[in-house]
C-alpha cells in the first residue's frame, strides 16, 4: 500500500482532513526547498506537493508561472526535483511527496527511467498536468507496479464518464480543481464546489484533494469540510515572491499560514 | 503505398504523434469541439457557406503562376507559384480563420481568441471576428509586437484586443500559452482559433482540412497547364500550415516529393534557430506530442528567426510523421539565405513574398538547378511581405 493511501486512511480514522501545499521546487532557489519542506511538516502539513518547474507552464497563473521562472534560472530540473526528495528523504519517511509538473521533462527523462529514479528517491505520487488518462496508459503501468500512484485532475467540467476513468487510472487521491482558469485565479464558490463533490463522490472511491482558490485559513476550513484534503499552493508561493530578498522572512510566513489553516481545519 | 493515407486516427494520433495532452479543464471544450467539426465538416450547408466565403471573400481560387524568368535564370525546373499572398488579408491563414469562426458561430460562441507570431493569424482572425460581430482577442508577444507593429495597428483597427505577452521568450509559443489559460478560463463562451496544425487533436486534423483547399487548386491547375502533376512541393514550415495545405492532397501522389522548409536562423549549428525537425526531437507541448527544440531536461529552449511566424519551437504533428515515415523531407534556410531569397523574387518576378515564405523561395532556388527543364516545382507563396518591410529596412540600415 502506498504511503498516500496510508495517510488517508490514518486521517479519515481520527476525522481530520488532509492539508498539502504545494511548493515550486528551487524557488526562489535550490537551498531553500528541503529546508522548507521540513518545516512545512512541522507546522502540520500531511502531504507535500512539489512543483516541476517547466519553461511552459501552460495551466498555471501568473504568480507560479514566476516561481517557475525563478526555479529555471537556477537550473532547476526534474533530475534535480528527484535528488531534492532525496535529499528530504534522509530526514524524513514518513510524509508523502507528490510531484506536480508538466509531461515533457519526464517524456525527456524516459518514462521508465523516471519512475525508476521516483522509486529509488522515495516519491509517492505522480501529478501530471497535460497527461489526461487517454494518453496516460504506458506512464500509469509504469509508476503502480512501482507503489507510486498517479493522480489526475477533476475539473468542474469533467462529465461523470470522466470521473470514472480518472478514478479507474489514478490512484492515491484525486485533485479536484475548483474553479476554471489557472493556478492562483479566482474565488471559491462553495455551493458549487459541494454541489460537484457529490457528484465526483458517487463515481469515486478515492479520496478528493481540492485546490484552486484557498487562500487563507478561513478558505482552507470550508474546503476541508467538503473534500479530503486542501491544496493550498498560489497563496504559499506568494509569499516567496514578496520577500524575495529575504527568504527567511518567506519562509517564516509560510509557515505561520499553514498553521492557521491547520487550525482552523482541525477545530 | 497502396493503402489510402488516412491520418490521424480518433484520438488525433498520427503515429507516436499528436494526441490531446491538455489539462483536464481542456478535455471537455476540445472534445466538444471535436463533435461539432466532425459533423459540420460533411454538413452540406456549412461546406457551401465556406465555399461561398472563399470564393466571394477570401478571392478564392488563388492563381497558379508560372514564374517563367526566374525558372529561366535558375536553369532548371519550372517554377510555379501557389499566389496565397493574394488572399484577403494577404496570406494563407484566412482559409483557416474563415473555416473555424464558422464554426464558433454555430456553436454558439460569442467571444474569439487567438495567438499570432507574425501577425499575420491575428490579422486574419481579427478581420472574420469583425465580419461576423464576435468579441476578438490576440495573444502576441511582446518581442513580436515590437517587430510587426503594423500588424498590431491592423488588428487594433479590425477591432481586436491585442494583449503583449510578457513571459518566457515573449515570442509565438508564450503568446499559445497565454492563449491557453484564457481559454481554460472562459471555456464557455470562447472559441479558440488557432492558426497553426499545432495544438490538441482536433486542431491539427482541422486547420489542415481548412487549408487543403491550397494543394486541391493547386493540383487542379497545375494539371490544367501542365498536363501533368508537379515533381516537387516546397513550403516553408513554422507550425506547417501552408505546408501542410499544399502537401495534403498529394500525399498519396507518391511521385510528387515534398519539401518543408525549416527556419535555421543563424545556421542549425549555432543552437541559434527554429528547425525542430532538422535538429529536434520528440516531445510533448501545446497539447501534441511532435519534434521539439528543448533543453536535456525537456525545457523549451528559444528559438531564433527572422521571420516571426517560424519562430516556434514545435511543429505539427503531421509533419513529424511525415518527416519519419520518408514521405516529406524536411531542410533548413538560415535568415541569410532567405534574405537572398525575398530580393530575388522581388526582383525578377516582381512579388515581394513574406520573410516566412523567403525561406521556401531560397530553398527552391537551391532545388530547381538540381533538376530538369520539363520538371515543375510547386512552391506556396504563403504571404505577402509587406508586414516585414519594415524589419527589412532596419536590418538593411535603411531609414524610411
Amino acid at each position: 500500500m502506498s504511503r498516500l493511501t496510508v495517510k488517508f486512511e490514518e486521517l479519515a480514522k481520527t476525522g481530520r482532513k488532509a492539508l498539502i501545499p504545494f511548493i515550486t521546487a528551487g524557488d526562489p532557489e535550490p537551498g531553500f526547498t528541503v529546508p522548507m519542506m521540513h518545516a512545512m511538516v512541522e507546522a502540520g502539513v500531511d502531504i507535500i506537493e512539489l512543483g516541476v518547474p517547466f519553461s511552459d507552464p501552460m495551466a498555471d497563473g501568473p504568480v507560479i508561472q514566476k516561481a517557475s521562472e525563478r526555479a529555471l534560472a537556477h537550473h532547476m530540473s526534474l533530475r534535480k526535483v528527484l535528488m531534492l526528495v532525496a535529499e528530504f528523504r534522509r530526514k524524513d519517511e514518513q510524509t508523502p511527496v507528490v510531484l506536480m509538473g508538466y509531461l515533457n521533462p519526464i517524456e525527456a527523462m524516459g518514462y521508465e527511467d523516471f519512475a525508476n529514479a521516483a522509486q529509488r528517491v522515495g516519491v509517492d505520487g505522480v501529478l501530471t498536468v497535460d497527461l489526461p488518462p487517454e494518453e496516460a496508459v504506458e506512464c500509469v503501468g509504469l509508476l503502480k507496479s512501482r507503489d507510486i500512484d498517479p493522480i489526475f485532475l477533476l475539473a468542474p467540467n469533467s462529465s461523470e464518464e470522466r470521473i470514472r476513468l480518472m478514478s479507474e487510472a489514478g490512484s492515491g487521491y484525486l485533485y479536484y480543481v475548483s474553479l476554471k482558469g489557472v493556478t492562483g485565479a479566482g474565488h471559491l464558490d462553495t455551493a458549487n464546489v459541494k454541489e460537484k463533490l457529490d457528484v465526483i463522490r458517487a463515481n469515486t472511491g478515492l479520496p478528493v484533494g481540492i485546490g484552486f482558490g484557498v487562500k487563507d485559513a478561513q478558505t482552507a476550513k470550508t474546503v476541508s469540510s467538503i473534500g479530503d484534503g486542501v491544496v493550498v499552493g498560489s497563496a504559499l508561493i506568494s509569499k516567496i515572491e514578496a520577500h524575495l530578498d529575504d527568504p527567511t522572512q518567506a519562509k517564516t510566513e509560510i509557515v505561520e499560514l499553514l498553521k492557521s489553516m491547520r487550525q482552523a481545519m482541525d477545530s | 503505398m497502396t493503402e489510402k493515407y488516412n491520418m490521424p486516427d480518433e484520438r488525433g494520433h498520427f503515429g507516436p504523434y499528436g494526441g490531446m495532452f491538455v489539462a483536464e479543464t481542456l478535455m471537455e471544450p476540445i472534445q466538444e469541439l471535436n463533435t461539432a467539426y466532425q459533423y459540420f465538416i460533411k454538413d452540406p450547408e456549412f461546406l457551401a457557406e465556406l465555399d461561398d466565403d472563399l470564393r466571394h471573400y477570401v478571392g478564392r481560387p488563388s492563381p497558379l503562376y508560372h514564374a517563367q524568368r526566374w525558372s529561366r535564370e535558375l536553369g532548371g525546373a519550372q517554377i510555379y507559384l501557389k499566389r496565397e499572398d493574394l488572399n484577403h488579408t494577404g496570406a494563407h491563414k484566412v482559409n483557416n480563420t474563415i473555416g473555424q469562426a464558422l464554426l464558433a458561430k454555430r456553436m454558439g460562441k460569442t467571444r474569439i481568441i487567438a495567438e499570432t507570431g507574425a501577425g499575420q493569424h491575428g490579422v486574419a482572425t481579427a478581420t472574420v471576428a469583425a465580419r461576423l460581430g464576435l468579441e476578438c482577442v490576440v495573444y502576441m508577444g511582446s518581442v513580436d509586437v515590437a517587430r510587426q507593429s503594423l500588424n498590431v495597428y491592423r488588428m487594433k483597427l479590425l477591432g481586436a484586443t491585442v494583449v503583449p505577452v510578457e513571459s518566457g521568450s515573449k515570442t509565438l509559443k508564450d503568446a499559445l500559452n497565454e492563449a491557453l489559460r484564457d481559454w481554460v478560463t472562459n471555456v464557455d463562451n470562447t472559441f479558440y482559433i488557432i492558426g497553426t496544425v499545432a495544438g490538441p487533436h482536433p486542431y491539427p486534423a482541422m486547420v489542415r482540412d481548412f487549408q487543403a483547399i491550397i494543394g486541391r487548386e493547386s493540383k487542379e491547375q497545375c494539371l490544367e497547364m501542365t498536363g501533368r502533376l508537379p515533381d516537387a512541393l516546397v513550403a516553408c514550415v513554422g507550425g506547417g500550415s501552408n505546408a501542410i495545405g499544399l502537401f495534403y492532397p498529394f500525399i498519396d501522389d507518391t511521385s510528387v516529393k515534398m519539401y518543408g522548409v525549416e527556419a535555421a536562423g543563424d545556421g542549425v549549428e549555432t543552437g541559434r534557430h527554429s528547425a525542430p525537425l532538422c535538429a529536434g526531437r520528440p516531445g510533448v507541448l501545446h497539447g501534441n506530442r511532435t519534434y521539439l527544440i528543448e533543453d536535456d531536461d525537456g525545457e523549451i529552449i528559444e528559438t531564433h528567426s527572422i521571420s516571426a511566424g517560424l519562430d516556434y519551437p514545435g511543429v505539427g504533428p503531421e509533419h513529424a510523421w511525415l518527416k519519419d515515415t520518408g514521405r516529406a523531407q524536411y531542410v533548413n534556410i538560415t535568415d541569410e539565405e532567405a534574405l537572398v531569397g525575398f530580393h530575388t523574387l522581388t526582383e525578377l518576378e516582381g512579388i515581394i513574398p513574406a520573410l516566412e515564405t523567403s525561406h521556401a523561395i531560397a530553398y527552391a532556388a537551391k532545388l530547381a538547378p538540381t533538376m530538369d527543364k520539363d520538371q515543375t516545382i510547386i512552391i506556396n507563396v504563403s504571404g505577402r511581405g509587406d508586414k516585414d518591410i519594415l524589419t527589412l529596412a532596419q536590418r538593411e540600415g535603411i531609414e524610411l
